[in-house]
């Protein structure tokens, strides 16, 4: 942690960061994203989350070991058991569609032996020093706690076993637990788990090494396809509790209007027509921060009333003038050229292999493209929205949050209160992919009740509020150049990525992405290629970038995905075989020779990059989709592979593209090997999702600033794929795999491969090429 | 003002501004959290709940139209067997992700059903188009309505 006490002002709140030594040994930038003077300044000091993408912990900490919080396996933490027989494992990662309440719950009853009907789960609060890490990002809740949660269950299963042996005075070797009840051989006697409740709670915790984990062959939900979901039943009836539907006694409504220009401050406001309407009790002002950002609230003016609509109504009374600051003149057509002239000249060299740009510079033909990615919002469904109140000091929040310890950090500093004095309570998520990782919504929430003397106080973003105010998505202009050798597979691969940072979230001036930020998708390239040069121009942000559902992924395996099949039809080869050929026979590559020292935070050595993996998944998908068929005019097959957060996936899209550009997707296969599958029916579930998700990014997703301003703002003008759009057929392909392979993430390793594989098939279908997204009305005059 | 309204077969009187739309007067007046905020514009759907029987956007429907007329709620979505099995069907398939959007969906569903026992896609298609899901559950939603709409006949 580079945090120094010199800038931190007297009586400033500092977490202890996980990593105190961290000063001393930065290894690479990636390490970096440590909050300096900027945010010490504030009076509040955090060790950054990064998304999971950076570890702050010591160089040689990988996994969930580095993150913040690290592992905590303790099952006194995680396990209650109640003398009615029930169990509570709480889950202490955020709910927000992934399934990890249902799957974390699952993986602790089958190593408990518990019953799934007596299993309820408990949702933990922030406190990452008593659950470990909570910062729900990067594909990791699973991948990370799976051994952890093994261990909690199978803890708390000895426990129950010793107390009984201890009951019934035989040796612990006698007894065995089952099915919720803790037998005795040869007696037969029997005690239910919630007879034994209390002094098995008594019983010393083993050590972690000699827990007894089950065989997988034992497992009795783990890898078992179930589609039960712990909150299905709550979610089908209405009951469910997300945050914006936090109701407390005396709660008041708010709704705020924010500076629409990032940077921008309150110059002047006039509320009187606001308090005159009908419901409104009063309007507060809310501080603007200096940028860098960060998750702090954007300032500006709340309205307060009896209820949201009065709320809504009051804001649109307001009458306010901005000072809109540096940004005012930010313009994202203007940028794209911006973009475009900057991946056009050399920058920052992050890998260089043979002599890329010797051939390049000597050939008689050389194939380039550009690819374009505009800015995204993530529009959750449920808009950003967060309630807290203050009672005797103490502050408690109620909100929809991926990183509750940021969370309470945040709102620990903006009080100016004590880490102990701030619970934060985590509520089902209603979506967030990511935006929910930056809780600016609960620092206003919190802002509030206290301006309000304590006051319960819901704040609800409108759909607007959420589509302006986002951290975007990164806008990216890829270029990527190549000689063909004889064969036509690249001698020569010259790729320079053009990205704001998200580090510039955090960060004044920061620039360019950094090494976590290309280490998704373009430094790890596995292919055989004898020259290589991979490029970073420094641009800089002008908005808030954020973190989109797989992030920098996105822009660079729509481009290095494109380029592929351009290649391969320039060399007048089949994208499939010539894709196979590129990545070669199967090896298991280290990422640092790929000069990528990220590997997502993960350990080189358990996580190589196995092409042979890669290799099979775009055979599997190839070989189900029946690549080659022939298809009717205007119809036509795409591929695309990626390899991101520890996992393979390849999809093949069919597409049918009609008059005026009409899309029909008859079928998607998607092959994936994530390792092996915790719970089956829930990693479908996400490869489904991210497959629509990613049609929406191919299709329509697009953010655009005009003086600074964003100018969509609802499901009008930032539409999202809906059901009649869906593919009619999407076959999910899981690449079975043994739980003696360690686990890849499940979340976000399906998009990227999505809108390649659409615009790969659009091509085979049509001949035109795609090479911005969205892909909008760009075959509007496309006859059929 | 004044307002009675007749929520999941009880009365309920209420106290609200006739063009107070009645999502709010739901979620923030009589705590029925079902029926979501997603858009406020009438476009995703998340919001929908039924009066006399056909789905209704409550984010854009003023309280005052619809005193006196039978509204039903996803929390009065399982007082029929047609909502049961929508909701059955949901849990067998497992459809909900985030499940933010699923009320809106059911409601949806449950209607489409009543006027269309036996849905084709197409009938599927119009009727589920205007909510929206950002999770992508709509394969399993498609099937979902299918699998009820079966379970219904087999009933019958």
């Amino acid at each position: 942690m580079t945090q120094s006490s010199a800038t931190t002002p007297p009586g400033a709140v500092s977490r202890p960061c996980d990593a105190a030594a961290e000063s001393e040994q930065l290894p690479s930038p990636a390490r970096r994203k440590v909050l300096k003077g900027a945010l010490a300044a504030a009076g509040l000091v955090l060790c950054l989350r990064q998304s999971g993408r950076v570890a702050l912990a010591g160089a040689q900490k990988y996994g969930a070991a580095g993150e913040p919080g690290g592992v905590v396996d303790n099952p006194l933490v995680f396990v209650a058991i109640h003398p009615d027989n029930t169990v509570t494992v709480t889950v202490h990662r955020p709910e927000m569609g992934q399934g990890i309440r249902t799957s974390f719950a699952l993986v602790v009853a089958d190593e408990l032996e518990a019953e799934w009907p007596q299993v309820r789960v408990e949702q933990a609060p922030a406190d990452q020093a008593r659950y470990g890490n909570q910062d729900t990002d990067g594909s990791r809740s699973m991948r990370h706690f799976f051994e952890p949660m093994r261990r909690v269950g199978a803890a708390a299963r000895m426990m129950l076993e010793s107390a009984a042996a201890a009951h019934w005075g035989v040796p612990v070797s006698e007894v065995v637990a089952e099915r919720q009840k803790v037998w005795h051989h040869g007696s037969g006697r029997k005690l239910s788990y919630g007879e034994l409740a209390v002094q098995a709670a008594r019983e010393p915790v083993p050590e972690a090494a000699a827990v007894r984990l089950k065989r997988p062959e034992q497992f009795r939900y783990i890898g078992k396809s179930s589609s039960r979901l712990i909150d299905g039943a709550d979610i089908v009836a209405g009951r469910a509790l997300y945050g914006i539907d936090t109701r407390l006694e005396g709660m008041l409504y708010a709704v705020v209007a924010r500076p629409a220009v990032l940077g921008g401050k309150l110059a002047h406001y006039d509320a009187q027509a606001a308090l005159a309407v009908p419901g409104v009790v009063k309007v507060v002002e809310i501080p603007s921060h200096p940028l860098p950002a960060l998750s702090y609230p954007l300032g500006g003016v709340a309205v307060l009333a009896r209820n949201t609509w009065a709320a809504i109504k009051g804001r649109e009374a307001l009458k306010i003038r901005w000072e809109e600051g540096p940004n005012r003149h930010f313009d994202s057509q203007r940028f794209e050229t911006e973009l475009q002239q900057a991946v056009r000249r050399p920058a920052k060299v992050v890998r260089d292999q043979g002599d890329a740009m010797g051939v390049l510079r000597e050939a008689g033909r050389r194939i380039e493209a550009e690819y374009y990615l505009p800015f995204l919002a993530h529009a959750s469904m449920e808009p950003p929205a967060a309630t807290a109140r203050i009672v005797d000091g103490h502050c408690e929040v109620w909100a929809p949050v991926q990183d509750p310890q940021g969370t309470r950090d945040l709102v620990t500093g903006l009080l100016g209160l004590k880490e102990s004095d701030v619970t934060v309570h985590v509520t089902l998520l209603g979506g967030a992919f990511g935006r929910k990782s930056l809780a600016d919504f609960a620092g206003e929430a919190a802002v509030l009740t206290k301006a309000m003397g304590g006051t319960p106080v819901k704040v609800t973003w409108t759909r607007e509020d959420d589509i302006r105010h986002d951290y975007y998505q990164a806008v990216a202009l890829e270029r990527l150049e190549a000689v063909a050798g004889p064969d036509g597979l690249p001698v020569a691969w010259l790729h320079r990525s053009a990205s704001p940072t998200e580090d510039a979230t955090f960060e004044a001036g920061a620039e360019g992405e950094d090494s976590s930020e290309y280490g998704m998708g373009m430094i790890n390239i596995p292919f055989r290629i004898p020259n290589v040069r991979l490029e970073i121009p420094g641009v800089p942000a002008y908005t808030r970038i954020g973190w989109f559902r797989s992030v920098y992924n996105i822009a660079h395996g729509f481009a290095i995905q494109s380029f592929i099949d351009e290649l391969a039809h320039a060399a007048g080869r089949d994208p499939l075989e010539y894709q196979l050929a590129l990545i070669g026979p199967p090896r298991r590559i280290d990422p640092r020779t790929l000069s990528d020292e990220w590997n997502y935070g993960e350990s080189p050595q358990r996580y190589p990059l196995d092409t042979g993996r890669l290799h099979a998944v775009i055979e599997r998908a190839a070989r189900e989709a029946g690549w080659g068929r022939s298809l009717g005019k205007g119809r036509g097959l795409g591929l695309a592979a990626t390899y991101s957060f520890m996992s393979y996936a390849a999809a093949v899209i069919e597409v049918q593209v009609g008059a005026g550009g009409k899309i029909d997707i008859p079928r998607v296969d998607i092959a994936f090997d994530c390792g092996p599958q915790v719970n089956p029916d829930r990693v479908r579930a996400q490869l489904e999702g991210s497959c629509i998700m990613g049609l929406t990014v191919a299709r329509y997703g697009e953010i655009t600033f005009r003086d600074g301003r964003v100018q969509q703002s609802n499901f009008n003008d930032f539409p999202v794929l809906r059901l009649p759009e869906s593919p009619r057929d999407i076959r999910i392909h899981m690449q079975p795999a043994g739980f003696e392979v360690p686990l890849g993430g499940v979340g976000e390793p399906g998009l990227p491969p999505i809108a390649p594989a659409l615009v790969n098939a659009i091509f085979a279908a049509t001949g035109r090429r795609i090479r911005r997204l969205p892909l909008g009305t760009q075959l509007a005059d496309w006859r059929a | 003002m004044a307002l009675t309204l007749r929520i999941n077969e009880r009365s309920i009187a209420v106290e609200a501004a006739a063009d107070t739309p009645l999502l709010w007067v739901l979620r923030d007046e009589l705590g029925l959290t079902g029926a979501k905020f997603g858009c406020g514009m009438g476009l995703c759907g998340a919001c929908t709940v039924h009066v006399e029987g056909q789905p209704v956007r409550t984010c854009v429907t003023p309280v005052g139209a619809v005193e006196g007329k039978s509204i039903t709620t996803i929390e009065g979505a399982g007082h029929d067997p047609i909502g049961r099995a929508v909701q059955a069907a949901w849990l067998a398939l497992g459809v909900p992700q985030c499940g933010y959007c699923q009320a809106g969906q059911i409601m949806s569903a449950v209607a489409l059903l009543r006027n269309t026992p036996e849905p084709t896609d197409g009938d599927i298609d119009a009727a589920m188009a205007g909510n929206i899901c950002r999770c992508g559950t709509y394969p399993r939603i498609r099937t979902a309505i299918h699998r009820a709409a079966r379970e219904l006949r087999e009933a019958r």
